[in-house]
């Protein structure tokens, strides 16, 4: 079994149900991509993912263990960590207390990990003071990651970590990604970029309707004529 | 010249020190209800009730402990007495959430649920208070009167204008100054704090982190009690103690949050002071003062009072629709959009 | 915002059966009866007279809190201007008032349109930011001084003439029936104004602009003489009913009285108590008639659309806060309506009557006791609340009694508790109001599935 499973995951947010029975499966150490049309239920997988979501039916498994009725907190007590497509920081806190926050579960000394955030994102150790509300839209992603990474997650979901960033910041990010993925973290994006991301990706999935549509590694999707016609437009 | 200085002291003694004393009793209210909007997300409408509350307490206390015979020397002895009135308002702001608001909160009711059900609150705290204190009117206030009386002042200064300054107006604001660094304090310094702040500006995000909603919540409504006690006590002490009165209140405080921008604490303490000084500046008479400045023998023919002080409460009204109308979220931008 | 509580349990519930409102008005006319047959029949009737009244001023919060979701704060101001309006429209107007300052105040309140046409004037033409908010204040505040001006000396005249009966400007001296046109006209003016205002943000902010709105309505009832007396309160009102003197001196009514075999002074505080009951009954029955027809019609269809879902009607195209606003100020002009016919009732304006736990609290705990979004249901919970709240005083004490019973008459325990009871009653109410919103948030009779 793979390092985070969802099984058959289905439900909505009290009117019809937005995932209908979906799979979707992590590995330590891989990159996995989550790509579909707008409206697909990407976001809305990873919400269930992380306990955000009323599940209907279904399960969630990280490592083995069965986490399906975990509240979100004790998810990230379990090691995940999730940057959300949208208001993914706090926007009236600065830069280093938006990191604090995602080390909030952690009872050791963070200073190491926030080192290598920093070495990871050169540009927020200068605005360690500023709110992140004031940044721009790529430090703001920026930070947004840094504070999942501060939990050091073992998994971490980025729901499109390169919305709103230029695509010089993007190939940077994508980068710092597959490090993190390289030091053993098993690695969920969903992205709306799908091909630059499918090229990194270990394994792929195309989400349509709340349900899986085509699953398999980065490559044989980039060569799949009937994804590349729908989804990477030609 | 004598002239201008006795305007500047009429001016102190009947505006600048009960403004302040006010501001700071209003900052301290506003403040409960901003904690209780940025956490919880809804206008608590029995706040004044609860502030009420914990002056009932305080009031109650200091009775039990002056018939044992202790005082605070020059100090009211209320100010013994707070403690136990904090811990208790506490306790009852944890238990309404315990027993009333954790169950909308949960259900995800409209936040406007969760404003009637305050409102019901309010009704059966005013009925308890009433029960248990009646609703007459308590001065509570005993220690030493006055810091400094008009008599010391004209004798210090020459002056024909006296300044007064009460025990209650200084501790209004020492109080207040200790409480406010505190709360600061524990919101930017400590884990605890940060992780409040964090669930009031993003609950998603906060929660994702590994925030524990209902530990949050808790504390704040710990806070926002013993807030509340003191404001109410302060008030109490400087005025007195009348259980209607802290319904009336509800508008100002109200008014002093959302000019700061509902869920700013900083922009409530300005607010505070700003519905304060509105109110006090814009209900005063300044026939004496422009008679001092004016020419030898000359005084104005009406009071030159801009508004009655029956209307001190249109103040607030008018200053809360001013900012509704200029810039809705606050002048320090809140979280209400 | 889709989850308005009263709409969801709604759908679960599905039509109402009808024999269930029927048979809840039944009993709710049986316990009138009761009060007739153990304590009076004048007592059961004046309690009847309120409770249509109760019913009126909770079918216009229902327009507001069923209908449309919207919470009003300020239910005893709308009232107390529907009582304002009693004494503007039936008093006889004092001549000698006008001679002495008529012209001031109506110079004055010219004066004060004049500013405000002027500063939006000046709002509009001056097209620099800051320096125009400048021009503006200038505007406003020299405008306030020059009515103030006309204001005061005209006021300090007419509160001069003779001021133990008069003192005030009176009314138009016409039958006080118009009054209710004018009570609902007036409510309707300030909650134009307050929603105007606070609609289109935050739901909180209508609550606390109407908090404010009332408070300050009723500060100038109190505080503005020339205008209503203030609290030196206006008495004698004119009646739309003949009086009980009139009645008694009648040779038809005396011998009416005879053949029934009662005393004359019971029959005709019933005669005329019954009177005003069938006049407030045919207001009840045309509003009533008319908020069933509006909330069956597609525009009630879509208020409730915009209630269940804000963002999707929004979507729809729909333009949410005009709604919200014609919806407050309909339900606030029922409510002023109401004040006026209290008045009327009460035949004298008192403004220190006006306090926010007998018209704002108990209105809500009726509406939501009744039922939010059905009528129906706010005219049983304007009936039933009313009741109790009557009938509570005299049941509390008993209770007290027989609870502190065991102490001796003059301990100091049940000598408190005794006193004390009265309070009570506020929080028996608070705690109806928080019981029934948790555990029966459809109240008596939900609303009804369309
Ligand atoms: N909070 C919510 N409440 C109700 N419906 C929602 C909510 N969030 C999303 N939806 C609906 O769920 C469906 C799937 O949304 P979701 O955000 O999961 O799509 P997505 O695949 O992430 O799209 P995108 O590429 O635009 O991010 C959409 O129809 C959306 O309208
Ligand atoms: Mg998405």
């Amino acid at each position: 079994m793979s390092f985070l499973v969802g099984e058959e995951l289905t439900g909505g947010y009290g009117g019809p149900d937005i995932l209908q029975g979906c799979a979707i499966a992590a590995e330590r150490g891989e990159i996995t991509v989550v790509v579909g049309p707008n409206g697909a239920g990407k976001s809305t997988a990873m919400r269930a993912l992380f306990g955000m979501l009323n599940l209907r039916s279904g399960t969630v498994h990280l490592d083995g263990e069965d986490i399906t009725a975990l509240a979100p907190q004790a998810r990230a007590h379990k090691g995940m960590g999730f940057v959300p497509q949208t208001d993914n920081v706090f926007r009236s806190m600065t830069v280093q207390e938006n990191l604090e926050m995602g080390a909030f579960v952690r009872d050791d000394d963070i200073s190491e990990t926030l080192d290598e955030v920093y070495g990871l994102f050169p540009a927020l150790k200068d605005k360690r003071r500023q709110p992140a509300g004031e940044l721009s839209g790529g430090q703001r992603q920026q930070v947004a990651i840094g504070r999942a990474l501060m939990n050091r997650p073992r998994a971490l979901m980025l729901d499109e970590p390169s919305a709103g960033v230029s695509p010089i910041v993007t190939r940077e990010l994508f980068e710092r990604i597959v490090d993190i993925a390289r030091s053993g973290v098993a690695v969920l994006i969903v992205e709306q970029n799908a091909r630059q991301a499918l090229e990194l990706a270990d394994k792929g999935y195309v989400l349509v309707q709340g349900r899986n549509r085509f699953t398999g590694t980065g490559e044989t999707l980039l060569g799949n004529p009937e994804v590349r016609k729908s989804f990477l437009g030609g | 010249m004598e002239d201008v200085v006795n305007a500047v002291v009429l001016v102190t003694n009947f505006l600048v020190v009960p403004a302040t004393a006010y501001g700071c009793q209003l900052a301290l209210g506003a403040l409960g209800v901003t904690l209780v909007y940025g956490v919880l997300r809804f206008s608590n409408f029995a706040h004044g009730e609860i502030m009420a509350f914990g002056a009932m307490v305080t009031i109650l206390v200091t009775w039990l402990l002056q018939s044992w015979g202790v005082g605070f020397g020059p100090l009211p002895t209320a100010l013994l007495a707070l403690p136990a009135g904090m811990a208790v308002t506490a306790g009852l702001c944890l238990l309404m959430d315990r027993w009333v608001f954790r169950f909308y909160r949960r259900s995800k009711a409209p936040p406007v649920m969760l404003l009637v059900v305050s409102v019901g609150l309010m009704f059966v705290i005013n009925g308890l208070i009433r029960f248990v204190i009646g609703p007459a009117d308590r001065v509570f206030t005993d220690g030493t009167r006055f810091l400094l009386t008009v008599r010391e002042f004209k004798a210090l200064t020459g002056l024909s204008e006296g300044l007064a300054i009460k025990t209650t107006q200084t501790l209004s604001v020492v109080v207040a100054v200790v409480l406010v660094a505190a709360l600061f304090w524990f919101l930017e310094r400590t884990r605890t704090g940060k992780s409040m702040r964090a669930f009031s500006d993003n609950e998603d995000l906060a929660l994702l982190s590994g925030v524990s909603p209902e530990k949050v919540v808790a504390v704040t409504w710990l806070i926002v009690g013993a807030l509340a006690a003191v404001a109410g006590t302060l008030y109490g002490l400087d005025k007195s103690f009348k259980p209607f009165t802290f319904l009336s209140l509800l508008l100002p405080i109200f008014a002093a949050a959302i000019v700061g921008g509902l869920g700013n604490p900083l922009g409530a303490i300005v607010g505070g002071f700003v519905v304060a000084f509105s109110e006090v500046f814009l209900t005063y008479p300044y026939r004496k003062f422009l008679a001092y400045l004016g020419p030898e023998d000359w005084r104005p023919d009406g009071l030159v009072q801009f508004l009655s002080t029956d209307y001190k409460f249109a103040v607030s009204f008018v200053i809360l629709v001013v900012v509704l109308l200029v810039k809705p979220t606050g002048v320090f931008s809140g979280k209400s959009s | 915002m889709s989850d308005f509580p009263a709409t969801l349990s709604a759908r679960a519930g599905g039509m109402l059966r009808a024999p269930r409102k029927s048979a809840l008005f039944a009993a709710m006319a049986a316990l009138i009866c009761l009060v007739g047959v153990a304590q009076s029949w004048s007592l059961a009737l004046a309690i009847l007279n309120l409770c249509l009244i109760s019913a009126i001023m909770t079918l216009g919060v229902n327009i507001q809190w069923g209908y449309a979701g919207l919470f009003n704060a300020g239910v005893m101001g709308f009232a107390a201007l529907g009582g304002l309006a009693g004494v503007l429209v039936s008093m006889p107007p004092v001549r000698p008032a006008w001679q002495a300052g008529g012209a001031g105040v109506v110079l004055a309140l010219a004066a004060a349109l004049v500013t405000i046409v002027a500063a939006v004037l000046v709002h509009r033409r001056i097209r620099q930011r800051g320096y125009r908010k400048l021009a503006v204040a200038l505007v406003v505040v020299a405008g306030c001084f020059a009515a103030r001006a006309l204001f005061d000396p005209a006021v300090r005249a007419i509160e001069a003439v003779d001021p133990s009966v008069t003192g005030y400007l009176g009314g138009f001296g016409l039958p006080i029936v118009f009054s209710w046109f004018v009570g609902g006209a007036l409510a309707a003016g300030a909650a134009w104004g307050a929603g105007k205002i606070s609609l289109g943000l935050r739901a909180d902010y209508l609550a606390i602009a109407t908090l404010g709105i009332s408070e300050i309505i009723v500060a100038f009832l109190k505080y503005e003489e020339w205008l209503s007396r203030g609290v030196k309160n206006v008495f004698g009102l004119p009646r739309p009913v003949p009086y009980e003197v009139d009645l008694q001196n009648a040779v038809w009514f005396q011998e009416w009285a005879a053949t029934l075999g009662v005393s004359q002074v019971d029959l005709s505080s019933i005669v005329v108590k019954l009177c005003y009951a069938a006049l407030f009954a045919l207001v009840l029955v045309v509003l009533m008639w008319l908020s069933e027809a509006a909330l069956r019609a597609p525009w009630g269809r879509m208020m409730r659309a915009i209630r269940d879902n804000e963002t999707a009607a929004e979507a729809m195209g729909k333009d949410v806060t005009a709604r919200h606003l014609q919806v407050f100020v309909l339900g606030s002009a029922v409510i002023g309506i109401a004040g006026a016919m209290l008045a009327t009732l009460d035949g004298q304006f008192t403004p220190t009557t006006y306090h926010p736990l007998r018209f704002t609290f108990l209105i809500w705990v009726m509406v939501i006791v009744g039922g939010s979004g059905n009528n129906w249901g706010a005219v049983l919970g304007g009936f039933v609340v009313w009741y109790f709240w009557v009938e509570a005083e005299p049941m509390g004490l008993w209770l007290m009694d027989f609870i502190t019973s065991p102490l001796a008459p003059d301990n100091p325990v049940r000598s408190h508790l005794m006193e004390s009871a009265a309070h009570m009653r506020l929080v028996v109410m608070g705690l109806v109001l928080l019981l029934v919103l948790r555990f029966a948030p459809r109240g008596l009779i939900p609303e009804e599935r369309r």
